[in-house]
Formats: structure tokens, sequence, C-alpha cells
């Protein structure tokens, strides 16, 4: 497989304390994806203690425990500015369940607690008394595109959008970002934040092509994603949504 | 049915020893509506009539562990409950005594409580338990002996986070009868830091050097000091987050174990070679033992009177042929430590159970049968006959093709069943089963973290068919992990599945199922259709 072409930077923020909800399987995605087509994903992990690299086309936040994510949290909290300006210059973020909470500007514990998120979204977290727990099928507008996105949920957080931000997708079956609103996710620019895990890309190979067509563009690569055979994604896809007693 | 009829009559003359009236009038009930339900076809009726039982009479499992003689223990953890079961069990029934225990995997208060109910005359109880229902059969039995075996990443959906989980075993722990011997692994440090603060417990790990893997695999979890948040550094790995550790920044250490293996020597996936040892034996040499306390305060159990003064129990002999076990030898001229028996005990093994994770239960298992006084030589032999459970490393014969089921659920236990799989020499076909049901955890995101790369890394599969409920979530995690397409296939139903991968290893071949816990039972279904295993209630 040549993989001559074109690289995509992905900074893969914290992956040794955020990868409860198997992350891994997203940034496979992005690599078979790219690969697939011969280009080439170069990933830089970035952990407690480490500068975030100003220079990624792509970043990727995933979930961690509640112990885990406040140590991130603690030490995001300072870096947030190298991560605002990449995302302003065009990069990509994807930002999965706490990575997704990170994103916003606080999250309330239980006791009261507040711990600062990096505020890229506008949104808050605060921590419900039960976890939303299941199957979620969406639909979702981005970028031009319209889709389903089907994934799985977990999360004790309500999630509430400022102004600033739009919703990812409507939830035709499962919770979303606190159970009420009946809306999923929050988009802002490139930066998409989600609670979907399952993991969230392989089953809908549409949005992982959105995110990289982002990332290929801020790298400067003038490249159309050629169409892959995704039979297997639309089985899986489908599966889901007709195991949500939803028509696809 | 004669002899259904006089089992019945013997179990109600026992129930109603154990049991006020108005709880024998309860367990009546129940055990009626189990039969009803096994009659009817519902299945086996391994849970119905203790679920019954706790809602007629809450204090039920109380009375009846509490009139067991020689007390109960209990073992929990993620992985490796039932096969560590049935090893204790082994070691009890060799020692003569008679056991109640829950067996088929029903390891809530219903199973524990169905056991009792069942239980003909017990002299000891033994009772594999759910992670989350460790604390209810804690305070409900009050254990003889406690095992916390091992906490991996499992079933977020229904344990949620691990440290969550953590914490409740340290709430378990904290309220423990101080006489409680708690048994508890070395190697795994979520555990270790809860075990430790007990004052009346032994630990066991794997001592053997040549066992461990360098690097943790990605699943690993518990991988920063409980104490003071730093990364812990590993000499060694066994399973996911098991192995000696330590923290380079504030010296929290692995504790020396109690109870090890040693000299283990794996013979494919027939079982493997292992010595479990004490230490205090001469050519061991271990002095320093400072941090062992095993059996202290304990010497009046040793003589195996009936445990907590059940005085109507005077004439059972729960440890035949233990009696030169019986009275320690406290005037050796040494000090207190000397009398905690057993040490300085080394004995060989013959397990008939693969890999790792099998060491580590039969380790643990050993540890818990020392714990209530059995002898090293007895529960050496027993472990060396036991097969395994159904599911877990079990071999049919399917023709002259030959299947071999290794259950997994999380991908701890996953990981280690490839490492087997990837240890014979064979070409590899591959049946894996995945359901996502309330035992499997509905959550099926935990495939990306098993290493199933290990496979195409090694260019070891041959075929790989792909089941169960969520099949085509399997078939994206073998795409996504570079799997030859032409290699693959995709089958839900699991008779079908069975099927196209027999096609694929060929009549003569060997097959290796991966099922989840309820894939595993429609296999054994499907199977059992055939011919060819009994249904998992009548399996002992």
């Amino acid at each position: 497989m040549s993989t001559n072409g074109p690289v995509v930077r992905l900074g893969h923020l914290y992956p040794d304390h955020l990868n409860i909800y198997a992350d891994r399987g997203n940034i496979a995605v992005f690599q078979r994806r790219l690969e697939w087509r011969g280009l080439a994903l170069d990933v830089v992990e970035v952990g407690l203690g480490d500068e975030i690299p100003e220079d990624c086309n792509l970043y990727y936040l995933g979930g961690g425990q509640d112990r885990d994510q406040l140590m991130v949290a603690q030490d995001l909290v300072g870096k947030a500015d190298s991560l605002r300006r990449a995302a302003e210059g065009g990069a990509a973020v994807l930002a999965v369940c706490g990575g997704y909470q990170l994103m916003g500007h606080s999250y309330v514990a239980a006791n009261g607690e507040e711990m600062a998120g990096t505020a890229l979204l506008d949104l808050e977290t605060t921590a419900g008394t039960d976890r939303l727990i299941g199957d979620v099928v969406l639909s979702v507008d981005l970028d031009g595109a319209t889709g389903t996105v089907v994934g799985y949920e977990n999360h004790a957080g309500r999630t509430r959008l400022g102004s600033e931000c739009a919703p990812l997708g409507r939830v035709h079956k499962g919770h979303g970002n606190n159970g009420e609103d009946g809306f999923e996710g929050a988009v802002s620019g490139r930066c998409v934040g989600t609670y979907l895990h399952g993991p969230l890309l392989p089953k809908n190979p549409w949005l992982a092509d959105t995110v990289l067509r982002w990332a290929l563009d801020h790298s400067g690569a003038n490249i159309e994603l050629e169409p892959l055979d995704d039979t297997l994604e639309r089985s899986a896809h489908a599966t889901a949504v007709a195991r949500a007693g939803l028509k696809r | 049915m004669t002899a259904q009829i006089r089992w019945t009559e013997r179990i109600d003359a026992h129930a109603m020893k154990r049991l006020s009236p108005p709880g024998w009038l309860a367990a009546t009930i129940a055990r009626a509506a189990g039969r009803l339900s096994r009659r009817l076809g519902r299945g086996g009726g391994t849970t119905l009539p203790g679920l019954m039982l706790n809602r007629l009479r809450p204090q039920a499992i109380a009375e009846m562990a509490s009139a067991v003689p020689n007390g109960v223990i209990l073992l929990s953890g993620t992985n490796g409950k039932t096969t560590t079961a049935r090893l204790v069990r082994a070691a009890l029934d060799a020692s003569g005594a008679r056991v109640v225990a829950n067996t088929a995997g029903s390891n809530l208060e219903r199973g524990v409580a169905t056991a009792l109910l069942h239980a003909e005359d017990p002299d000891i109880a033994l009772f594999e338990v759910d992670e989350a229902a460790l604390g209810a059969l804690v305070t409900q039995t009050r254990p003889r002996v406690v095992v916390l075996m091992n906490l991996f990443r499992d079933q977020l959906d229904r344990y949620g986070e691990l440290e969550h989980l953590a914490q409740s075993w340290r709430a378990v722990v904290a309220e423990l009868d101080p006489e409680t011997t708690l048994v508890y692994n070395a190697d795994d440090p979520a555990v270790a830091e809860v075990g430790a603060e007990h004052p009346n417990s032994v630990c066991y790990g794997i001592e053997d050097p040549f066992v461990g893997r360098e690097h943790r695999s990605h699943a690993a979890d518990n991988t920063d000091c409980r104490r003071c948040d730093a990364p812990l550094q590993y000499r060694m790995v066994t399973i996911g987050h098991l192995g000696r550790w330590e923290c380079p920044s504030c010296g929290l250490t692995r504790p020396q174990p109690d109870v090890r293996a040693t000299n283990v020597e794996f013979q494919g996936m027939d079982g493997q070679q292992l010595t479990i040892s004490t230490p205090g034996e001469p050519d061991r040499g271990q002095t320093d033992r400072q941090t062992l306390e095993p059996y202290r305060g304990q010497t009046d159990r040793q003589t195996l009177e009936p445990y907590r003064g059940q005085t109507d129990r005077q004439t059972l002999e729960p440890y035949r042929g233990q009696t030169d076990r019986q009275t320690p030898e406290p005037d050796r001229g040494q000090t207190d430590r000397q009398t905690l028996e057993p040490i300085g005990v080394s004995v060989d093994v013959s397990l008939r159970l693969p890999g790792l994770p099998n060491t580590y239960n039969a380790v643990a298992a050993a540890a818990a049968a020392l714990a209530v006084g059995l002898a090293p030589e007895t529960i050496a032999e027993a472990l060396g006959r036991r097969r395994a459970a159904f599911g877990r490393a079990e071999h049919i014969g399917v023709g002259e093709a030959r299947v071999t089921t290794l259950l997994a659920k999380n991908p701890a236990g996953a990981n280690e069943n490839l490492h087997m799989v990837l240890n014979e020499s064979h070409p590899l076909h591959l049946l894996i089963l995945l359901n996502d049901r309330t035992a499997d955890g509905q959550d099926v995101s935990w495939i990306w973290d098993v290493d199933y790369e290990l496979l195409l890394d090694q260019d070891r599969l041959a075929s790989v068919t792909l089941g169960g409920t969520r099949a085509h979530d399997l078939a994206l995690r073998f795409r996504y992990a570079g799997a030859d397409a032409a290699r693959m296939a995709v089958v839900p139903e699991p008779a079908a599945a069975l099927d196209t991968a027999l096609q694929a290893c060929g009549p003569t071949g060997r097959l290796y199922v991966l099922p989840t816990y309820t894939a595993m039972l429609d296999f054994r279904a499907v199977l059992a259709n055939r011919g060819l295993v009994r249904e998992f209630w009548e399996d002992q």
C-alpha cells in the first residue's frame, strides 16, 4: 500500500488517560482511510506535561475515567491557548465524551467542584445524578452533507450549548447532550464534540471523511478524497439503525 | 423421576433446619417455582428459586449462610471467578468436605440463595460473586474468606468505571470482620491497594520472571499510582496492568506474595506445570517476611472446629484426612510467625488449564484453600484433576474436527485468549461471536481495545468467521485492523456461523471459538442440538 502522498498530522491528546471507550478505533479509522487512498497519518501523542504542538492538522481527544479526566483537565487548562490557536487557524478538532466536556467552559461535578475546560466550544456541563446510557441514532447536517450517525453514549454530564456553537445532530434514539432538548454534540467551525462512542467513526465513515477533508485542507494538500468500498461500514450502520427500531 | 423426588425430600429436611418456619414456607414456594420452570423447559432454574426466596424472605441468605458450620468463602474479580471457584471446589471436595457452591455462573444474590436452598447439609460454602454484588453478599454471609482476584476494564455500561468498582471494594474491605481472611492478588495494583488495608490478609502473585511481557497491552488500566497519581513502572507485565509494579515517585510497591506461582511451563492448550509455594521454605530462604501474616490469629481455626460456634454440628468432620495438620507445632523454638501454617510449602501442580490467566486462577485457588486449612498436597492433586469450566478452554470433537472454546467478555480476557491461540503451531481458524445482551455488556466498543492486530502482524490468520448479534461490529474491527476481506465471513446466526467456520477449517482441522458470555451459551445450545454437549445446568 502506497503512502507516499500527503501526510495529515494528528495530535492525539492524552492517549494514556483518555482512551476508555476504545478511542484508538477512531484513530485507526483516520489512519486506514488515508492509507487506502495513498495518503498517510502521522500521529503525535501528547501526554500529561507535554506541550501541545500547534502545527497539527487534526486534534483528537477521547474519553476517560473521572479520575483521569480530572488529571487531564488540570494539565490542559494551561495549554488551551495552543489548541485554540490551532483551531482558529483551521485545524480540525474531534472530541469525544470526556474530551467533548473538556472543550466547553467548565464541568461542574456532583459535589459542586468546578473543572475548567478549554472553551473551544461555547458549552457547559453539569453532572447529573444518573448516567445516560444506550444506543444513539442522530440525523446530522455537517459541511453541506446530511446523514445519520450511530453510536453509543454513557455519560453522567448534562451539556448545554451557548449561542456560539450549533448541535451536531438531532436525536432520534438515545438521550443526547442532556436528555431534554433532543440535540446531541456541538460544532463550531471545524471543532466537533460528541458523546457518541462505539467507537464513533467506523460506523459513520462519512463523518470520518468530513473531518479528514478539513484536515487535508488545513495541510494545504489540494486533494479530493476518493470514495472507498464501504460495504461493511454501510451494513454495520444499517444494522445499528434497524436495531434502534428506526427505518434507514 | 424417583431420584428427583427423594432429592427434593432431602433438601426439604435440611432447609427446615436452617430456616425459621416463615423462611421454610418461602423456601418451599421458591423451590416449587424452580421445579416448575425446569419442567416447562424454561431453563435450569439456577436463579429463579433464589430470586423468589430473596423477595419472600430477605434475610434468607444470612440465615442459611450462618448455619454452614465451616463458614463461607466468597470469590470475586473481573476475570477467572468461575474457573477459580471450580479449582477451590476440587480441593474442598478432595478434603472430604460437603460443599455448597453456585455453579453455572449464577453469581448474584439470587444464585447464592438458590445454591443454599438446594444445599444438602453442607460443611462449607463457596460462592463466586459478581464484582458489584460483593458488598451485599459480604454483609449477608459474613464470610470466613474473601478472595479479590482482579479488576479489569469490563462492561462500562453495567459496572461503570473501574475506579468506582475499586472504591466500592475499598468500602467492602473497610467493613470486613477483622477475623475474615482476605486473600488478594498482589500483582493487581488496584486490588493490592485495597487488600493491604485489611489486618488479616494473604496475597498471591506470579513470581516466575519468564512468563512476563515487556509492555502493557493497550487495554491496561490502573496504571497510575493509587497513592500519588504518578505512572507506575513494571519490572514485569503479566496480563493487562497486572505484574510486578512499583511507583517510582512515592515508593508504593507490589507486596511480596505469600502464595506464589513459580516454574511455570505452558503446554499449549492442554495445560501447564507450575510450582505453588509459600515463603520460608529452607532452600528458597526468604527470611525478611515482615509483610507475611497470613494465618495469625487463625490458630483456633486450624483445629477445624465448627466455625462460629455451631454447637449442634459437633459430629461434623469437614476436613477428613487432614488430621496431620490439626495440631500445628508452635514450640519449635521459633517466633510466632512459625506457627502460621502453612509456611514454607512448595508443591508442583499439573494443571489441565492453559495460559497465564489460569496460572493466576490456580494460585488464587491454592491461596484460598490454604486459608481454610487444606493440606498443600491435597490442593495440588485436586487442582491437577480439574478440567475446564464450560466454554473456558473446553475441547469438543465435531466429527473429526476439534473445536476449542475460549470465553472472553472484556479486552484483558480476549487478549489472553489471543496469546494462547497464537502459541498454537498451525494456521488459525477462528470463529468469534459477539453478543450485546445484558450479561455481555451492551457497549461493544471494548473490541477495539483487543489486540486483534497480533493475528495479522504475525500473518497467522487463515480464516475468521464473525458471528453474534454484533457480527458487523467485529467485521469493522477486523477491516480496520487490516484483515484481508477474502479471509473474513460475516454470519450473525451462530449455527450458520459454525458451519461456515467448520467449512473453512476443514473436516479434520482445529477451530478456535471466541465467544462472549451469552454468545457462548448460544453456541453451546447449537452444539447441544447436534448432540455434542450437555445443556449447561447438567454440567457440574
